[in-house]
């Protein structure tokens, strides 16, 4: 755990950004991450007074506050409603629940982890983020990007009509996945998103137009490239992501 | 800094560090039940409920408390008791390190979810671990204790 001089729960994001600019202070999700490192902080900056702990839905889109909760996304009925369970499928195996009461959308995002399911569920579905200053970009663009100072302000996904399934893989019960896909399709537009590989998600896009579901999950996965650490090896990642694309193409191909 | 907050019903007034955690916090103020387990937010021994919900207290500030409700398993001694005969019942417990975190987290489910099936229990308890046992004698005890008033789990292995 690291040592902080100072606390402040900001009263507005100016201020927030304002005190993020100082390489010493921090910005503080649910902490679960942080807490994991040490050193001495300067200002621990809270967000928790700017209402940003809320999904809001509308017409076209989701809008996720960076402070919602990961166990607010896993049981928002809109998303589930909206995306086929994927927020649940993918959250609901992070540690627990007490763990998923803590831990951030915005945290989680901003963390672009290597591990992350929730990354890799995001980039299935056409995922945006809203940075203070540097506005809105794709959230495919934000998870290149390096880290800057910036505060993520909300998440948005847009209600395009993509239907989505996801998938993981763990070792034993709560660990951090051996590998993840999310799997999306509007019509013959398919999404395929695969992260744990053990580097951070990233997405294809692929024309399923004419291919079976074994077709597309062969293409799909011969598109990433897997490494190999204590969880696994680069082949069995390689081996996993075509079997469980393959599985969530058929699924969506079912529903279709 | 000063945090107002409501403790086990009782509100209090305190001066905190700014990077105290809310663990180390409850302990301070009597609250003993609360335990670290893991420096990996990973065992759910600390687990408390801020806002009635069951977090992490090891991995909380405790300046995210202000101005909140934070209950320990001081809070619902009664209930904890109830509980407790149930996985005394089955000799459910070894040392019995974890039994605060699982038993705040066990009242909690029983708050949030209605009539759960084995699978949802196991995923609602994933969080919280235990060295000793193999888990059987405390999945026994919660259904027992779940279905003390005569509700029915539809557990898979029935
Ligand atoms: C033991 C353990 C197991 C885990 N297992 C999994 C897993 O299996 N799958 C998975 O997907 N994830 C897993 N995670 C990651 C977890 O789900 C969260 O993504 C992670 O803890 C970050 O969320 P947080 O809210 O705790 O962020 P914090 O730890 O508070 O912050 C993380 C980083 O984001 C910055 N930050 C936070 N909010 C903002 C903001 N609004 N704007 C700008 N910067 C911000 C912080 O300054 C910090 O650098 C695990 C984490 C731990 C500790
Ligand atoms: S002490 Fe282990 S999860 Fe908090
Ligand atoms: S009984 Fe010993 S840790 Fe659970």
């Amino acid at each position: 755990m690291f040592t902080a001089r100072e606390y402040v729960k900001v009263g507005s994001l100016e201020e927030a950004w304002e005190l993020n600019q100082k390489r010493t202070n921090v910005i503080a999700g649910g902490m679960l991450w942080l807490k994991m490192g040490n050193g001495q902080k300067g200002t621990v900056i809270d967000l928790s007074g700017l209402g940003l702990d809320q999904i809001q839905e509308t017409e076209e889109e989701f809008s996720v506050g960076c402070m919602c909760t990961l166990r607010q996304l896993e049981l928002d009925p809109g998303l589930e409603r909206a995306f086929g369970g994927i927020f649940r499928e993918s959250l609901r195996h992070i540690v627990g629940v007490q763990f998923r009461n803590c831990a951030t959308a915005g945290g989680s995002v901003y963390g672009r982890y290597g591990f992350s399911d929730v990354l890799t569920c995001l980039l299935a579905l056409d995922t945006w983020v809203e940075l203070y200053k540097g506005g809105r970009i794709p959230l495919e663009e934000f998870a290149k990007m390096p880290y800057t100072r910036d505060v993520l302000v909300r998440i948005i996904i847009r209600k395009d009509g993509r239907r989505a399934a996801y998938g993981s893989q763990r070792n034993t019960k709560t660990d951090f996945p051996l590998i993840a896909c999310a799997v999306s399709r509007k019509g013959d537009s398919w999404q395929i998103s695969v992260g744990a590989r053990p580097k951070k998600a990233e997405r294809i896009c692929l024309d399923g137009a004419g291919k079976t579901a074994a077709e597309l999950a062969k293409e799909a996965a011969g598109r990433f490239a897997y490494g190999s650490n204590m969880r696994g090896s680069a082949e069995y990642r390689a081996h996993l992501a075509e079997v469980y694309i393959r599985r969530l193409a058929e699924k969506l191909e079912k529903e279709a | 800094m000063e945090i107002n907050l409501t403790l086990n019903g009782k509100k209090i007034k305190a001066q905190i560090r700014p990077d105290e955690l809310l663990l180390d916090f409850v302990r301070s103020q009597g609250c003993r039940s609360v335990k670290r387990g893991c420096e990996t937010a990973n065992c759910g021994l600390c687990t408390v409920w801020l806002d009635e919900k069951p977090v992490l207290s090891c991995s909380t500030l405790a300046a995210r408390a202000d101005g909140r409700t934070v209950t320990t398993l001081e809070g619902v001694a009664a209930e904890a008791e109830a509980f407790g005969a149930y996985l005394a019942e089955e000799g459910a417990e070894q040392c019995g390190f974890c039994s605060p975190g699982l038993i705040m987290n066990v009242l909690a489910m029983e708050r949030e979810l209605s009539d759960p099936s084995e699978e949802e229990i196991k995923e609602y308890l994933a969080g919280n671990l235990c060295r000793c046992t193999g888990y059987m004698g405390q999945l026994r005890a919660i259904r027992n204790y779940l279905n003390r008033k005569g509700g029915e789990t539809d557990g898979e292995n029935r």
